[in-house]
């Protein structure tokens, strides 16, 4: 019976030692993925701050205020100006489409019961 | 093992028979058994001892050695971090209020040399003046045949320059990378940008550093790595700062001005969404102080809040407020602009030696009668005239959050007298700057609450104390419309904006004392639209000339207030606000008698 414990125990042992032993890797694996995985974002992270740079460098108003000078022609781009704030009332929406009557009933003798004009 | 019997029957039946007591053996053989038991126990407990104290030392040894590997191997960072540590240690962006890049961080690279490797230092000499012409050559070969071991060649480089030093394939050329602070709009708000520089400077990183404006005030913000991902914002608009930038450079070149500046403050919340002071200079090479002649010849000096000067009849508002909140008048009380008046000894005179008689205080403002206001002030007294402007902000620098802003200090008199009191009515014997003369104006403009201008975007409506009832200064309000309706600002109009305001021209005191015959401050301090102020917009040009007409026209009705017109014609609308009718005052109900 002691036998068995002793074996049994010295068995668990091992089985322990092996586990601790897989895990101790498969957590430096997952440290070292970690660690690509953030060089990686750091470099997106750096990729998209030049960027973000390079668009508000070709954004700068200077730039684009000398790129609407040149393309004037064909653009006719100007300064806003409060002239051109409309009000919705002067907004010419399309006209409703007229819907063509074919075989329609007469309801003339009925405006006096449904009141209708 | 055979056990011995306490009473072996051979030697006890023996004992008996020679007469001997029996329980002697039993004792003799339990004593020996005892002490056969007692050396087993003994040798176990030992053992026991010796594995417990191997065990120890095992132990022990194990820590021992760890120790000891832990000293002598290299100190690594710990690889399992906390979830959410920042990935990017750089300095943090600034942006406007819509979230657009001001400034920000490029990586780019350091050019250094160390000479003991170099393999061919005249070749490579030869080459890095042909990629770099501003190296001077001659000092580039001592250094590099001399005894350095190292130099910098080039603090920032790009990346073509960069590969163009691979090329030249000398090992003793070496790159450190660096991060370069960017400001991707070049000049645009240079002075509340102000600009960096690197501090500690090691090959393989730098420290950049805020030398001036936000980058300087916010430095500790800016460079705490929690921030790294939260940009500082601004209350600055880019489209609006950038329109403000072209008007004015444009007025200030018409009017053959030195310089000029503009601000516009939101009057609610005191945020200055555009900012300008001109001449500029570019954030990104930022130049060197001057360092002999007039400071505010320096593109560096920031004159919307370092230049501090007498701002003029811009000023008369305040007294004619005051004596409203008071009880003292009303717009229409009729007020003695007769001369002579002589305050202190010193006779009190009016732009051309006008004379406009008994006027309402309401044309007192609207011809900006020195007089006028003098009479005023002397009313209310020294002690509440300084309170007033005391709670208005004029007697300490803004708090406006630029490095420069502490220096703006207004100058006061030394001794507040009757005569001091007459002059500061109409803005003589104070100088304050511009930003200081906005901050009053959006204390009119919101109503009477005191405005502690701000570069922050504010997300929360910000309400300072109350200086003064808000019918006087509603009442304030109409008597600047009226300047621009009526009176000296007429060129101030601007269609469905309703523009209020006040000049101001100030000659420019000579720095030997006295003042200028030909030199003006002029200044327009305004606020739109009229029935319901948002914005404040002060505009101050340094020595304009408007030579259009047959002798040179200096006052701000000439110079600056067109500019001024301009600019809200070109901004009014990037702010979203659209032209509107200005409310016609109601008329008034006539009574007539009926019997």
């Amino acid at each position: 019976m002691r036998t068995l414990f002793y074996m049994l125990t010295s068995l668990a042992v091992i089985g322990l030692a092996f586990w601790a032993y897989r895990e101790n890797y498969a957590t430096q694996q997952a440290l070292a993925e970690t660690e690509e995985l953030r060089t990686e974002i750091r470099a997106a992270h750096a990729r998209l701050a030049v960027l973000r740079a390079e668009w508000a460098y070709l954004n700068r108003p200077d730039r684009l205020r000398d790129l609407a000078d040149i393309n004037f022609d064909s653009l006719g781009l100007l300064p806003l100006a409060p002239e051109q704030f409309g009000r919705l009332d002067q907004v010419s929406y399309p006209q409703a489409p007229e819907i063509d009557f074919v075989n329609g009933i007469d309801v003339s003798s009925m405006a006096d019961v449904g009141g209708v004009q | 093992m055979i056990r011995t019997p306490l009473r072996p029957l051979a030697r006890i039946l023996r004992a008996r028979e020679v007469g001997e007591n029996p329980d002697a053996i039993e004792r003799e053989n339990k004593r020996l058994r005892h002490e056969e038991m007692r050396d087993q126990m003994r040798a176990r407990a030992e053992s026991r001892l010796l594995i417990l104290g191997l065990g120890f030392v095992c132990a022990f040894a194990v820590v021992g050695l760890r120790m000891g590997m832990l000293s002598t191997s290299d100190p690594a960072e710990p690889r399992a971090e906390v979830q959410g540590a920042a990935i990017s240690a750089a300095r943090a962006d600034i942006v406007d209020r819509d979230g657009r890049l001001l400034a920000t961080n490029f990586e780019t690279h350091a050019l250094y040399a160390q000479p003991r490797q170099l393999v061919d230092p005249e070749n490579s000499a030869d080459k890095l003046v042909q990629i770099f012409p501003d190296l001077d050559k001659e000092r580039l070969l001592k250094d590099f045949t001399g005894k350095r071991k190292f130099l910098w060649i080039k603090r920032k480089i790009s990346p073509e320059q960069m590969q163009a030093v691979h090329d030249i394939g000398d090992p003793g050329l070496l790159f450190g990378p660096r991060d370069m602070r960017l400001y991707p709009n070049g000049t645009l708000a240079a002075h509340v940008l102000g600009g960096a520089s690197f501090g500690k400077e090691g090959v393989s990183a730098a420290e950049v550093i805020g030398v001036a404006g936000v980058e300087k005030y916010f430095d500790n913000y800016l460079r705490d790595p929690a921030n790294a991902g939260r940009p500082l914002t601004l209350a600055l608009d880019l489209t609006v700062q950038a329109a403000a930038e072209r008007v004015l450079w444009g007025g200030m070149k018409l009017l053959n001005a030195k310089g000029a500046t503009s601000i516009l403050m939101d009057a609610h919340t005191g945020e200055v969404v555009s900012v300008v002071s001109l001449p500029s200079f570019d954030p990104n090479n930022r130049p060197r102080p001057l360092t002999q002649g007039d400071q505010s010849d320096d593109p560096l000096f920031n004159r919307s809040v370092q230049g501090v000067y007498e701002l003029g009849s811009a000023f008369k508002i305040f007294t004619a407020a005051q004596a409203v909140d008071l009880g003292l008048a009303t717009s229409d009380t009729m007020i003695d602009t007769k001369p002579p008046m002589r305050v202190g000894g010193f006779s009190i005179g009016e732009f051309r030696r006008k004379n406009y008689g008994v006027i309402s205080l309401s044309d007192v403002i609207v011809h900006s009668s020195n007089r006028g206001t003098g009479r005023v002030a002397l009313e209310i007294g020294v002690e509440k005239q300084q309170d007033f402007l005391r709670e208005l902000g004029f007697f300490d620098a803004t708090g406006f959050e630029i490095v420069e802003a502490a220096t703006g200090k207004p100058l006061l008199p030394k001794k507040w007298t009757d005569l001091s009191a007459v002059t500061i009515s109409y803005g003589h014997g104070i100088s304050t700057s511009p930003m200081h003369l906005a901050a009053g104006y959006a204390a009119i403009a919101n109503g009477g609450y005191a405005v502690t201008p701000t570069i922050l975007r504010q997300d929360a409506p910000v309400r300072g104390p109350r200086v003064m009832g808000a019918e006087a200064a509603a009442a304030a309000r109409d008597m600047l419309r009226k300047v621009v309706s009526e009176g000296t600002a007429s060129f101030g109009e601007v269609p469905g904006y309703a523009v209020a305001g006040k000049t101001g021209t100030a000659d420019k005191p000579k720095p030997t004392g006295g003042y200028y015959e030909d030199k003006v401050i002029a200044t327009f301090a305004s606020m739109f639209p009229a029935h319901d102020p948002k914005y404040v917009l002060v505009v101050t040009l340094d020595e304009p000339v408007e030579t259009s007409g047959d002798e040179p026209r200096r006052t701000a009705g000439w110079t600056a207030v067109p500019v001024a017109a301009e600019m809200i014609r070109r901004i009014a609308p990037l702010l979203g606000l659209r032209p509107s009718v200005e409310p016609a005052p109601l008329t008034d109900i006539t009574l007539t008698s009926s019997n």
